[in-house]
């Protein structure tokens, strides 16, 4: 998809650059919302990756210094854990 | 920011924005003002379930409405909602549980929605990785779903905004101006606009703004409870398509996300009445027991969220909709106790004509609904209250 564009800025649910500059030219420029609706930040690395990215993005496009940005909740757990681990009938690893 | 308005909507969730997004439509002149960003308070934070299998008439007939809206609703909003008919499926552990199936279903067929009873085996058909062996039947509606909170609210707001409607985020009320009982607009952090109709959609922060109107918090005692949801990693799609809940096992419940795969969680652990949303431990592992009981191969998915929320409980787990007598032009939409999302396109309909027209063509009983029915001591039956 030639729309969608190439550039991957989140892994995990494979969104790309054009995808969420797109979003931010139509006046969404709110991080909060930006994630919900494009799904970035939700995947299993939890924004690691694609946050830093796409706080940058937004500076740039609508003129703010990076930490004028206000990061989104990071939810636990902090990194994937396997269900039965959590009720105790796993191992893991 | 504008200074004068025919209606103010406070609260920018589900119910709030499919207010607005009516009244632009009725060609109302509408601002709506939310504190946070759309859907931050509740809507954002639910299980995206949409269901008509209530066990009263009243709530049953509204969402057997609100099904017909859900099925066109991203066509009317020009704006994809991901609503999927994937259906609810009850679960019984026994025999008494079974008789009571039969029964709702009854109700349910009575009023069009087509409920019936089926087989563990035949559950197994329609969510593979059940745990059939378990339960003794299954109360199935195939027309009940689910759809995209987030995508919902921004379609609401996006067409609202496109029919004139003017919607403030990070904009909270700080008062509502009365003057000999009658509404004369609200104070926000921003600026004052003034309105002669002002619209309560704040659900679990309701009652601070029915204070500020000069009514008693205990008028229409809307409390705060946490509840929370977990969700896994993406899996395959179509494995449990439905929502899954065996009412008896705490009303745990699952489904896959219509958008990723991954499976919500959900039990009935709650805490409150609070304004608290730190995720608990203790919620974490009851939710997984019960879970990989359901579907015991959820062992071995890998969870990655948890969140908290707010169901905003009346006594009876009923919303409080319609108007306020005390005050002219004051009216509420509040107090969805965790039915909120599921509402919304056939509550903001009728709140709208209610307005604008004086009455609606939605089957909304008002008087089931009542704001007032507290301060007279009348409880309705409470609504059957999951997902």
């Amino acid at each position: 998809m030639t729309e969608k564009g190439e550039k991957i800025i989140c892994r995990c649910n494979d969104v790309t650059l054009e995808e969420i500059e797109a979003l931010i030219d139509q006046g969404v420029t709110d991080i909060e919302t930006i994630k919900r609706l494009l799904r970035v930040g939700m995947g299993p690395c939890q924004g690691r990756t694609c946050i830093p990215m796409i706080v940058s993005i937004i500076a740039r496009k609508i003129g703010k210094k990076p930490d004028e940005i206000k990061l989104p909740t990071t939810r636990i757990p902090v990194r994937p854990v396997p269900a039965g681990v959590l009720v105790g009938e796993m191992d893991e690893e | 920011m504008k200074s004068k308005a025919e209606v103010v909507v406070i609260g920018g969730g589900s119910t709030g924005t499919s207010i607005a997004y009516h009244l632009a439509k009725l060609g109302a002149d509408v601002v709506l003002v939310e504190k946070g960003y759309l859907g931050s308070g509740s809507t954002f934070r639910c299980a995206t379930g949409i269901r008509q299998q209530f066990t009263d008439e009243a709530n049953i007939k509204l969402q057997r409405y609100n099904i017909e809206r859900w099925e066109k609703l991203s066509e009317e909003l020009e704006y994809d909602v991901n609503f999927k008919q994937t259906g609810y499926l009850f679960l019984a552990t026994t025999e008494e549980e079974v008789e009571a199936f039969k029964e709702n279903i009854k109700l349910h067929n009575k009023f069009d929605v087509p409920t019936r009873l089926i087989s563990p085996e035949e559950a197994k058909e329609i969510v593979p990785p059940l745990n059939a062996d378990e339960f003794l039947a299954g109360q199935w509606n195939p027309t009940d779903g689910k759809a995209n909170p987030f995508k919902t609210v921004f379609a609401f707001a996006r067409k609202a905004k496109e029919l004139g409607a003017e919607i403030y985020e990070y904009t909270e009320v700080i008062d509502v101006i009365a003057e000999n009982n009658e509404v004369k607009g609200v104070k926000t952090d921003k600026g004052t606009i003034k309105a002669d109709v002002v619209i309560n959609a704040a659900n679990a922060w309701a009652p601070i703004i029915n204070e500020m109107v000069g009514l008693d918090k205990e008028f229409i005692p809307i409390k705060p409870y946490k509840h929370q949801l977990v969700k896994t990693e993406p899996l395959k799609e179509g494995q449990i398509n439905p929502l899954v809940c065996p009412p008896a096992w705490n009303d745990s419940y699952l489904l896959q996300d219509g958008e990723d795969g991954g499976v919500l969680c959900g039990t009935g652990l709650e805490y409150g009445p609070t304004y608290d949303m730190t995720a608990t431990y203790e919620f974490l592992r009851e939710v997984l027991k019960w879970a990989t009981k359901i579907v015991p191969a959820l062992k071995y998915a890998h969870v990655i969220r948890q969140w908290a929320g707010f169901y905003a409980k009346t006594p009876d787990s009923n919303p409080a909709i319609g108007k306020i007598n005390y005050i002219d032009g004051f009216y509420i939409a509040a107090g969805f106790s965790g039915h909120g999302f599921m509402m919304a396109p056939g509550v903001g309909e009728a709140m709208a004509e209610l307005i604008v027209k004086g009455e609606t063509k939605v089957p909304l009983d008002w008087d089931w609904y009542d704001p007032h029915r507290f301060e007279r001591g009348e409880l309705r039956s409470t609504a059957f209250q999951i997902g």
